[in-house]
């Protein structure tokens, strides 16, 4: 079902990207939750690095581990070096130390920026088969793990390679923000020793159930996602003027150029008949210098952005739906 | 009997490395003590008697002389109950699944030829409890005479870690295998000194009694003051703790062991409410089955139960049929209406899209 999803965003032949499934194994799921928990209160996101190895299509990511938050304090903090020191290290415990991709927490699904696209597009110019995987933490707590794992198109990878974000590139290369990241399905492995493990902390462990997912509560959520998509639609719509504009001066930029030399032939003709010298031809472009097309790139982003909260935003309602209708079944009412 | 449990009550006395056990006042340990002790005595002293059963009181007698003679054997015995008391008394180590998984991991990435794993625990420490929330492998070789640790690495990963998480601080370590052996005690010198009584954990891997054995211990002087001092390992109570998303994390995990491939999927929206759904009418099957065990008399009513239940049926609130269908048409209005707009404003930038295409 993921994939069948995935050609219908995308819009790209499945079989055109190197990577077809993606594998997780338990112990890299548990590390996100923990690092999310423990240094990521407050819409701050956690960052790391995923480790792993490409196993004919599918990308196996074996472990993973936490990038330190960016603190003002930390001046001379060496990222990379911070990087090398870890991968090393990992390598004398015979720990997969191939880079494979990193992952980010989100804050009720917003991470679709200028921020992400750059670092995922030099993850993926380097490593082919990386990606990015999403952790919604706000999500997970409301029941069910939500782990998104995504890449660029190839299309995008082209355009970001360019640099060159104008309207004419981006009509050439056909990409709607629906074609700018496509979800790969991910896939949960555990070891026969992890699952013994797991037996037995099921038999020892006295912590109960909590049916968070039946909660019937929805309100909250909702709002904090509407404002969101609010705040963004807000930004769309600036945008939008902002073309506008850059349209409108572009069409009117073009009748003063027509206006101008119809004058000039009018002008000329007329010297013509008078016999003086016709005017010298002035170079028109200096005159007229033609707009500066704004990027659409932010455009895209957004409407991306956008798209993505109004799905989470459906699915959420359809999920309260189905409890409202539950616990009506409960109340022995039938409508 | 009596004299038994009366050596063995001024044993302990003379020998209080528990201040608890000094005072008379907790009896209860004692009392609990004593009888096992008294039960251990008699099996000891039944195994090394060897002369013919006389009558009763002779035995008595017999076995007091015996019994002298085998204090500095029964010394040790009862120190080992005393311990086992002292477990209750001593910090609970409270484990996240994420350190276990970190284990079985490192222990499955082991080298050839290593028949465990050791590394550092890290985590936070409370009075009466001890958190462990990380952990790291640290290579070492062992073999028969020697061990050798490469503290270098273990220093400078747990610089590492200290930048990530500036919370945690070393507070022990743990090592894959069912016994303690020697090479234990040397790397838990080594261990004490990076943090003050420092835990160690072991994970039996192996799985000797068909189980993955997790146990923690802490480190305790043992022997004669003033002569040769040994190191004894006193176990401690293990719980495990998790977070609200971890212990979701791990429920989701489970599901990989029903599947023959070990893999499992996420599942989509709806399919999780149902899934949960269903998880709530199994659990109301097995108490409706046992209702009916009750009612047919095959099982013995019992009160406590029956309160959760009251408390059960109570909990659906009792709402009249028209404030229900209000709040209910109230709800499903608003989730349509945010559909509706999602919807909306989703067609609205595919429009927007196209058009700036043209």
């Amino acid at each position: 079902m993921g994939s069948l999803k995935e050609s219908a965003v995308s819009g790209s032949n499945p079989l055109d990207s190197p990577v077809k499934q993606i594998q997780i194994d338990g112990l890299v799921v548990l590390k996100i939750i923990k690092h999310y928990q423990e240094e990521g209160q407050g819409s701050e996101v956690v960052q790391g690095v995923l480790l792993g190895l490409v196993v004919e299509d599918r990308l196996e990511i074996t472990n993973c581990f936490p990038f330190p938050q960016h603190t003002e304090d930390d001046v001379d903090f060496d990222e990379v070096q911070y990087q090398m020191e870890m991968m090393r290290s990992l390598r004398h415990v015979n720990i997969d130390h191939l880079h494979v991709g990193w992952y980010q927490s989100t804050y009720y699904g917003s991470f679709v920026s200028r921020a992400l696209l750059d670092s995922q597009f030099s993850y993926q110019h380097a490593i082919e088969e990386s990606v990015v995987l999403i952790y919604d933490p706000i999500k997970t707590a409301q029941g069910s793990l939500c782990l998104k794992a995504y890449r660029l198109t190839p299309k995008l990878m082209e355009i970001c390679k360019e640099k060159d974000f104008s309207p004419e590139a981006l009509k050439k290369a056909c990409i709607g923000y629906e074609h700018m990241l496509e979800e790969v399905p991910i896939v949960i492995k555990n070891s026969h020793l992890i699952n013994v493990l797991l037996l037995d902390l099921q038999e020892k462990s006295t912590v109960a159930d909590k049916h968070e997912l039946l909660n019937l509560s929805s309100s909250n959520h909702l709002e904090k996602s509407l404002q969101l998509l609010m705040d963004r639609v807000d930004g769309m719509s600036q945008e939008i003027v902002k073309y506008n504009t850059y349209c409108r001066n572009l069409t009117k930029q073009q009748q003063q150029k027509q206006q101008y030399l119809q004058r000039r032939q009018q002008e000329n003709t007329q010297r013509q008949s008078r016999g003086e010298p016709p005017l010298p031809e002035e170079d028109i472009n200096k005159m007229f210098k033609p707009p500066q097309a704004p990027p659409r790139m932010d455009t895209l982003l957004i409407a991306g952005q956008v798209n993505n909260y109004c799905q989470n935003i459906k699915a959420f309602t359809s999920q309260n739906l189905g409890k409202l209708f539950m616990a009506e079944a409960l109340q022995g009412h039938s409508s | 009997m009596s004299v038994h449990k009366q050596v063995a009550r001024t044993k302990i006395q003379n020998n209080s490395l528990n201040s608890s056990a000094r005072s008379p006042a907790p009896n209860l340990p004692i009392g609990r003590a004593s009888s096992k002790i008294s039960d251990w005595l008699i099996r000891v002293v039944a195994v090394t008697d060897t002369r013919p059963p006389t009558s009763a009181r002779g035995q008595q007698h017999e076995s007091h002389g015996d019994l002298r003679s085998l204090s500095s054997s029964l010394f040790i015995i009862i120190l080992h109950f005393l311990y086992e008391i002292m477990a209750v008394h001593g910090p609970v180590v409270k484990i996240h699944p994420v350190v276990l998984a970190s284990i079985v991991d490192s222990y499955e990435r082991r080298n050839e030829g290593a028949s465990r794993v050791i590394g550092t625990l890290l985590g936070t420490t409370d009075k009466h409890s001890v958190e462990v929330t990380n952990c790291f492998s640290v290579p070492h070789n062992e073999s028969e005479d020697e061990v050798a640790v490469d503290m270098e690495f273990a220093k400078n990963m747990y610089e590492l870690h200290k930048k990530v998480s500036p919370s945690e601080v070393i507070i022990g370590w743990y090592a894959t295998g069912y016994d303690i052996t020697e090479h234990s005690v040397l790397i838990h010198e080594y261990y004490s000194r990076e943090a003050p009584n420092p835990i160690h954990l072991t994970v039996d891997t192996a799985l000797q009694s068909n189980k993955m054995n997790i146990r923690a211990y802490v480190s305790s002087q043992m022997g004669v003051p003033g002569k040769t001092v040994g190191v004894m390992f006193t176990p401690l109570t293990v719980k495990y703790i998790y977070y609200d998303t971890e212990r979701i994390g791990v429920d989701l995990l489970h599901r990989t062991r029903a599947s023959p491939s070990r893999t499992n999927g996420l599942t989509t929206d709806l399919a999780q409410v149902a899934s949960a759904a269903g998880r709530v009418q199994e659990m109301l099957s097995t108490v409706l089955s046992y209702i009916e065990d009750v009612l047919s008399g095959k099982v013995m009513a019992d009160n406590s139960v029956g309160r959760f239940l009251m408390d059960l049926v109570n909990k659906v609130p009792k709402i009249t049929a028209e404030d229900f269908e209000s709040m209910l048409n109230s709800n499903i209005n608003d989730l349509l209406m945010v559909t509706y707009l999602a919807n909306l404003t989703q067609a609205q930038i595919a429009l927007n899209e196209k058009l700036v295409v043209l």
